[in-house]
């Protein structure tokens, strides 16, 4: 009775969860169109041909109501699973710009980074939770997508 | 005697790659670090030095002083860089971070005056991932 009650209570409350993954990568920042000099000027020393690169931390975050079965908004493991299949396998101990096909045509700058992060992730979990995912490039430097 | 330690931090791309191996050999030896397309990291150094603290200053050193040293003979050197081909000071080496940091060591001590002494190089390679070197 007590469950059933504290069920009731919290039947539509939104919960926020989140799963913290790292990768690391090499990239640099490149516009082909333009030539070396504009590179230069405008990506500095992300710009180096011989590439530099990061340790990437990531947080994806899942917004639902819980299951009033499992009291899950999305089972961790599973979310664990999800993310090392299609973003981690694909990206720990790459080469965005030549091993990752997404980077062929854009520049993986955190931003661009973030975003294909995010759409891969969205065609796995339910369309019910909302997802939003940051990354770190640095400890310092970081970006989160989609922007609510 | 007194320790005191710089913190810093640079990203660089590198590879574990034995050029006298077999691609095959590499593999099984380094996984994934031995992607011949690089991979990269955020690296997080620490510098200590040790000695007597100056009476007149109260400094064991000019942390300025030691910050432009580490700036000139390492960052400048490592930061943005691919460590296995624009660095001169690790030609020919395995780009560990075991190796890096005793390059690192290399590279600052003939620059601290005496009596200050390097005491260790602390390399972080990843937030999980550190070594230290004391210099022997």
């Amino acid at each position: 009775m007590i469950n059933f009650v504290f069920y009731f209570e919290n039947m539509n409350k939104k919960v926020s969860v989140y799963r913290k993954e790292h990768f690391n990568a090499a990239h640099r920042l490149n516009n082909p169109a333009w030539d070396e000099q504009k590179n230069d000027r405008i990506f500095g020393k992300c710009n180096n041909p011989s590439y530099h690169g990061h340790n990437y931390e990531m947080e994806v975050k899942v917004t639902g109501v819980p299951d009033a079965e499992t009291g899950f908004v999305i089972d961790l493991k599973m979310l664990s699973d999800i993310i090392n299949e299609n973003v981690i396998e694909k990206l720990d101990h790459k080469n965005l710009n030549l091993d990752v096909p997404d980077f062929s045509q854009l520049n993986p700058t955190a931003e661009n980074i973030v975003i294909v992060i995010y759409n891969v992730l969205r065609e796995k979990i339910n369309s019910d939770l909302e997802l939003q995912v940051r990354l770190y490039e640095t400890p310092r430097n970081f970006v989160e997508y989609p922007v609510v | 005697m007194v320790y005191l330690t710089r913190i810093e931090h640079f990203n660089a791309a590198h590879k574990l790659y034995n050029e006298q191996w077999t691609r095959e050999q590499n593999e099984v030896v380094f996984g994934k670090c031995a992607n011949e397309n690089w991979h990269g990291h955020n690296y997080d150094l620490y510098v200590t030095i040790k000695g007597e603290v100056v009476e007149e200053t109260g400094f064991l050193f000019d942390v300025k002083i030691l910050s432009l040293l580490i700036k000139q003979f390492v960052l400048d050197k490592l930061d943005h860089k691919n460590l296995n081909v624009d660095v001169e000071f690790l030609k020919g080496k395995m780009c560990t971070t075991e190796n890096l940091a005793k390059a690192i060591w290399q590279q600052l001590h003939p620059h601290l005056p005496p009596p200050v002494k390097l005491h260790c190089i602390k390399l972080y390679e990843t937030p999980r991932i550190y070594v230290e070197f004391f210099g022997d």
